[in-house]
């Protein structure tokens, strides 16, 4: 129980379901302050008041749980060390994955509970079998499916989300007003929770030493300069100063970040089109896709272990776009392995990955590292960042989840394997 | 039905006191007041006084009356550094290192906000004041005052204050004792030469919470905290007769079953700690059980967190504590148990059992046939907590 008006309406369900149910919050701070501000819902003694009043009114318990080393470990530090590398993190989906479905969730199975409700918008189906499928929310204005799409079937296990077929957040608030709960009309949180003013860039130059360093094109060559390769984002257009020109005149917007050369790399908007992203780092929510039933007899690529037709989304609020999906043996290491070794630098990973061929037949589904998701879009995306989470769904379901490692360019200049957005080193 | 075993939070208030209290809340008029509706206020107050000035073996006009124990130990540490300051005995404070948050933060404010200084003495294992550091910092140098606990709030050590005042005496430097935890569950009485402030709270001994007083020896002086009517000495603010008048007569009930309660309670206490070393062996023990707080037991579960180990035994039906301060509701690890040499992980599976007057033997039984399993529990969940499977 945040303290806002969702994980309040959330509870009254629970309760009103029948269940044994007992309020809890998070403290994910050591040092929270006192009153809440702007447009957060979270994390201040005032919002775990406004929880505690929320449990008093329905008549459960209420404990405050402190997560904040595990918080700051796990999701804080995690932010840090991401953006540190280049990559575009989701602190929200890791908190999901490591504390509230996981910590949390740990700890409450150890002290006799079965299971962790939540405020999120999302849904799960049991189908005939017993088997849990997570689900879009009714209301796709407000699904987060994506943000819990890390969850695998254990977690799922243990899960509730007793808003994900309410019509609207304002069909909430009303049931949170006719309930006596005082956060009814209480304003929704939108930023990080953890970086107060919302503005993420201070925040991260607080924490994140700049070293300044050269902005370069796509072939090597130096068009500027940076004060700190980490306060850009793949797809960020403005505040790049370049000192040359673009040959044809055109806007030029980031590509890539390379930590390890602290490298920007800049060119032209249909450079920034994917077709193709793929990771090791992979998990199904529920069963995989073999088991769902749903993978292709004809698999386009030979190796494929499966292939199925699905639709991927890669950000929060992102629209999901029509794609082919395919589990082949990964050639290598895993990226994620790779990160401590040198010749994991960015233009020494070949864009041909994807279509490796070399590896024998795997053992099955899924195995972290030596297996690889690749996903290859019918229509381009743009903006796709290693280190974003690409949430594979079919129809409403969520199937599952891959951390992007590399991207291949839908454009034509990029044909080359060398060209293609590579893996970003961690 | 709740099993109660957290007195030293807060003690029920006795049928007699909720009593008194009602009908001296039913006498009309602000003793400050001139008319007789007044002076029957101020008599009831005045009365009051002398009993609890009577609990302590001293005057009347050395007891004033506060808005609790936070604000007398406050008035207490401030008023008098203030005083000593002005007097010309600078802004030096000696305090041991595992008092309550009332003298911590209060004398922390003076270090950030006033010039002040302090000296935090160490404890040694059994949170007790080593007195050779005392010794050494009062010939360090000039002190403006030295402020301590009667008794540990977290853990029940007594503290050797007869000793300590002694000391400081000696070096011409005033003390203040925090009695808030051992008033009423040992004799202070005779308050010890060289003690020149004590604070004690009404609602640890079964009076109302919001009224407390702070012992002001004679040649003592304060400066305020609160200004305004002046209608006590070294505070100002209307009276509050009817909880001075709950307030002594709860103090008068705990002072003349004393040696009782304190026998009755420490027999039951060391019955619980018998019974956690044979069937929770794996937890330790933070009270000396010789020379502490009758009713007060103190242990950790390595491994547990105390919230864990709080939220079982709430749902088997005890009311118990960690002992220690809360942040919204989160428990820090004690800085008591880390003054007395407890490692960081080890302070967070803390509990503290505190018994009151009617704890029963069937009461300590039930709790040591909820205690091994809870423990058990909390420490699986502490083990979930830091490392868990789950998302890695």
């Amino acid at each position: 129980m945040s303290g806002g008006v969702d994980s309040a309406v959330a509870a009254a369900r629970a309760v009103d379901a029948g269940h044994d149910v007992v309020g809890v919050h998070l403290a994910l701070s050591r040092m929270p302050g006192a009153l809440r501000s702007g447009a957060r819902g979270c994390c201040t003694i005032e919002d775990s008041l406004d929880a505690r009043r929320a449990a008093e009114r329905l008549g459960i318990p209420f404990y405050v749980w402190d997560f904040s080393e595990r918080f700051r470990d796990d999701v804080i530090d995690d932010f840090i060390a991401e953006y540190a590398a280049g990559r575009t993190p989701n602190p929200c989906m890791r908190c999901n994955e490591r504390i509230k479905f996981a910590a949390v969730l740990e700890k409450a199975l150890a002290l006799g509970f079965d299971a962790v409700a939540t405020g999120h918008y999302a849904h799960i189906v049991t189908d005939d079998s017993g088997h849990r499928e997570l689900h879009r929310a009714s209301d796709e204005a407000k699904d987060q499916s994506y943000v819990l799409g890390v969850l695998t079937s254990e977690q799922l296990a243990h899960a509730m989300f007793p808003l994900g077929r309410t019509p609207n957040k304002a069909a909430v608030r009303a049931e949170a007003s006719a309930r006596g709960l005082t956060v009814a009309q209480k304003p929704d949180s939108h930023d990080i929770c953890f970086i107060p003013d919302g503005d993420t860039r201070g925040w991260l130059a607080d924490r994140i030493e700049p070293e300044a360093g050269a902005i370069v094109d796509r072939d090597g060559a130096q068009v500027g300069s940076h004060e700190g390769a980490t306060s850009f984002t793949v797809g960020q257009r403005r505040g790049l100063n370049l000192g040359v020109p673009a040959p044809d005149g055109r806007p030029r917007f980031v590509l890539e970040v390379r930590p390890r050369s602290n490298e920007v790399v800049v060119g032209p908007r249909e450079a920034l089109a994917v077709r193709e992203l793929a990771g090791a780092r992979f998990t199904w929510a529920g069963l995989d896709p073999v088991a769902s039933g749903i993978a292709l007899s004809d698999p386009t690529a030979p190796d494929a272990v499966a292939e199925f037709a699905c639709e991927v989304q890669v950000r929060a609020h992102a629209d999901p776009v029509p794609a082919r999906a395919r589990v082949v043996p990964s050639t290598g290491a895993a990226p994620g392995a790779a990160a401590d070794a040198d010749d994991a630098d960015a233009d020494d990973v070949d864009a041909d990955d994807a279509d490796a061929d070399d590896a024998g037949s795997p053992a099955g589904l899924p195995s972290a590292g030596t297996l690889e998701l690749v996903v290859t879009v019918q229509e381009p995306l743009h903006g796709v960042a290693p280190g974003q989470t690409a949430v594979i769904y079919v129809g409403t379901r969520v199937l599952g989840q891959c951390t992007i490692d590399r991207t291949v360019s839908a454009d034509a200049h990029s044909d080359s394997p060398s060209d293609a957005v590579p893996a970003t080193a961690s | 039905m709740t099993i109660y075993l957290d007195h030293a939070a807060t003690s029920p208030m006795p049928r007699a006191v909720r009593e008194r209290y009602v009908e001296a809340l039913e006498v009309v008029g602000n003793p400050s007041s001139i008319h007789s509706s007044g002076q029957s206020a101020r008599a009831l107050l005045d009365e009051s006084r002398a009993r609890i000035a009577a609990t302590l073996g001293v005057d009347p006009i050395e007891v004033t009356f506060t808005g609790g124990g936070t604000e007398a130990v406050n008035l207490a540490v401030k008023g008098m550094l203030w005083s000593r300051r002005a007097q010309g005995h600078g802004t030096r404070i000696l305090a041991p290192a595992a008092e309550h948050h009332a003298t911590l933060d209060a004398v922390q404010w003076l270090v950030d906000h006033e010039g002040a200084t302090v000296d935090w003495l160490p404890v040694d294992a059994r949170g007790r004041l080593r007195l050779d550091t005392l010794e050494a910092a009062l010939a360090g140098g000039p002190a403006a005052l030295l402020t301590m606990l009667w008794a540990n709030n977290e853990v029940g050590t007594l503290q050797p204050v007869a000793e300590a005042a002694a000391l400081a005496a000696a070096a011409g430097v005033p003390v203040h004792v925090d009695a808030i935890a051992a008033y009423g569950q040992v004799p202070l009485v005779p308050l010890p030469a060289g003690v020149s402030a004590v604070s004690i709270s009404a609602h640890k001994v079964g009076g109302p919470v919001g009224v407390g007083a702070l012992v002001l020896r004679r040649g003592t002086e304060v400066e305020p905290l609160l200004h305004g009517g002046g209608q006590q000495r070294g505070r100002s603010g209307t009276m509050d007769a009817a909880g001075a008048a709950a307030f002594a007569h709860a103090a008068e009930l705990a002072h003349d079953e004393l040696d009782d309660r304190a026998a009755h309670k420490r027999a039951l206490r060391d019955r619980l700690a018998q019974g956690i070393r044979d069937r929770v062996p794996e937890a330790r023990l933070s009270t000396d059980l010789t020379d502490s707080l009758p009713g007060t037991l103190h242990l950790r579960v390595p491994g547990a967190e105390g919230d864990s180990l709080l939220f079982l035994l709430d749902q088997a039906g005890f009311a118990v504590s960690t002992g220690s301060a809360c942040q919204a509701g989160v428990p820090e690890p004690s800085h008591v148990l880390l003054a007395m040499g407890v490692p960081a992980e080890e302070a967070r599976g803390s509990l503290r059992v505190s018994l009151g007057p009617d704890t029963t033997a069937a009461e300590i039984e039930a709790l040591l046939d909820a205690l091994p399993h809870a423990a058990r529990q909390a420490v699986a969940a502490g083990l979930a907590a830091r490392q868990p499977r789950l998302g890695r």
